[in-house]
């Protein structure tokens, strides 16, 4: 799971009023090099919560991105690598995504969260 | 050999993996994957940043249309959803051998996505549990979720319609496979109270069904001419699709679903 999917994701267990951002236990995280497209990056990037982002990329062990960020960054190469790299190249391959709010864990394996609810959770 | 020469367009059935749980590539698959290939071009130029799948089974379909679309460094992501564990697997294991990705989760449709996902979907493809069968066979664990529909097969479908509107982007794309029994019409009636217009863009009858791949984008027109064109395109729609049957097949046959 790249961090573009974790910051699209949300708790979905009844009653649950913030269920966003998950916090992420990292147990195994993964890079693989992907190509970069700017034009993407651009569009991504105001669809993006950056705090939920910052966050998610510390807990797995990426530090280098900005703690605030403002779309004048994306003319800098730098950033923009940074940014692609947390967003794309690094995936939570084993761990967990745990709700905000409950505390329930969805467990995430082989790089696949499962976000399948326990019948009382419906 | 000279196959070996052309770049592959769609997934290669010997690289699809499979389990005895999930749903294998069938008709409707192959019938799904020939409306994104007749819009192949249309695709192109519409250059999605976010495609989806929900109900991704062995993974062929989501697998062709990223050989379709290309990868990241063509600005393209993918996203594809199962409520089968077995069937996310398998697909991660297609898209491996075919050397593309797509991200992939274990749920409900579209369950934890709907809030910060929405707007943001530009193609979505599905391939739903379509076979009309008891209500409390839908969502059965394992390879039943893959064709028990429920009542004329809609259950799931009337589930995914709603969710669909909410993920498809302001110029977001919807190809759905549908099936005789489903009421295709009415389908399409629903979707239009949504705003959205609609055309068949694959048709194909089988010994046991009638298929149709239709597509849905929204409609901003709101002239007068279009109106009566799409009130004309409407009409055209309907005597396209075969009047309303039920779907009858021979009880005890269910094994069978999953066979082509
Ligand atoms: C007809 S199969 C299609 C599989 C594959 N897309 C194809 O075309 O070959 C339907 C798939 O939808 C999945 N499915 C059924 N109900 C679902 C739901 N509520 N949410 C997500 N997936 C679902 C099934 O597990 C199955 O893999």
């Amino acid at each position: 799971m790249r961090l573009l999917t974790h910051n699209m994701l949300s708790s979905n267990i009844r009653g649950v009023v913030n269920g966003f951002p998950l916090r992420i236990e990292a147990g195994k995280v993964v890079e693989k090099n992907v190509e970069i497209n700017g034009d993407f990056l651009k569009n991504m990037f105001v669809k993006i919560d950056w705090k939920a982002f910052v966050e998610a990329s510390q807990s797995m062990g990426y530090t280098e991105l900005p703690e605030e960020a403002d779309s004048s960054m994306l003319d800098s190469d730098e950033f923009l690598n940074r940014f692609h790299h947390a967003l794309l190249e690094l995936h939570l391959e084993e761990g967990a995504l745990v709700c905000p709010e409950t505390g329930r864990r969805f467990p995430v394996s082989k790089g696949i969260p499962n976000m399948l609810l326990h019948e009382d959770e419906v | 050999m000279a196959s070996y020469k052309e770049l592959p367009k769609t997934a290669q059935i010997r690289l699809v993996s499979s389990h005895e749980e999930v749903y294998e590539p069938c008709d409707d698959s192959f019938a799904l994957v020939d409306a994104l290939l007749a819009d192949r071009t249309k695709l192109l130029e519409h250059r999605p940043m976010l495609c989806m799948e929900i109900g991704c089974g062995s993974g062929y379909v989501i697998t062709s249309l990223a050989l379709i679309l290309g990868q990241e460094g063509s600005g393209v992501n993918y996203i594809a959803t199962d409520i089968n564990p077995h069937a996310v697997r398998v697909t991660h294991e297609t898209l491996e051998a075919h050397g593309v990705s797509a991200e992939l989760i274990v749920t409900d449709i579209a369950s934890g996505l709907e809030k910060r996902l929405a707007g943001l979907v530009d193609v979505m493809i599905v391939n739903p549990p379509y076979v009309p069968t008891p209500e409390d066979e839908v969502g059965a664990e394992g390879i039943t979720a893959s064709w028990a529909g429920g009542e004329n097969g809609r259950s799931v479908i009337d589930r995914i319609l709603p969710i669909a509107d909410r993920l498809l982007s302001e110029k977001g794309w919807l190809y759905m496979v549908t099936l005789t029994a489903n009421n295709p019409s009415e389908i399409c009636l629903e979707m239009k109270k949504k705003g959205y217009a609609s055309k068949i863009v694959v048709q194909r009858s089988t010994e046991e069904e009638n298929l149709h791949i239709i597509k849905f984008w929204r409609d901003f027109d709101n002239e007068v001419d279009e109106i009566n064109n799409q009130s004309t395109f409407m009409g055209s729609l309907l005597s396209q699709i075969p009047p309303f049957s039920f779907w009858r097949g021979n009880n005890g046959n269910d094994s069978d679903k999953n066979k082509c």
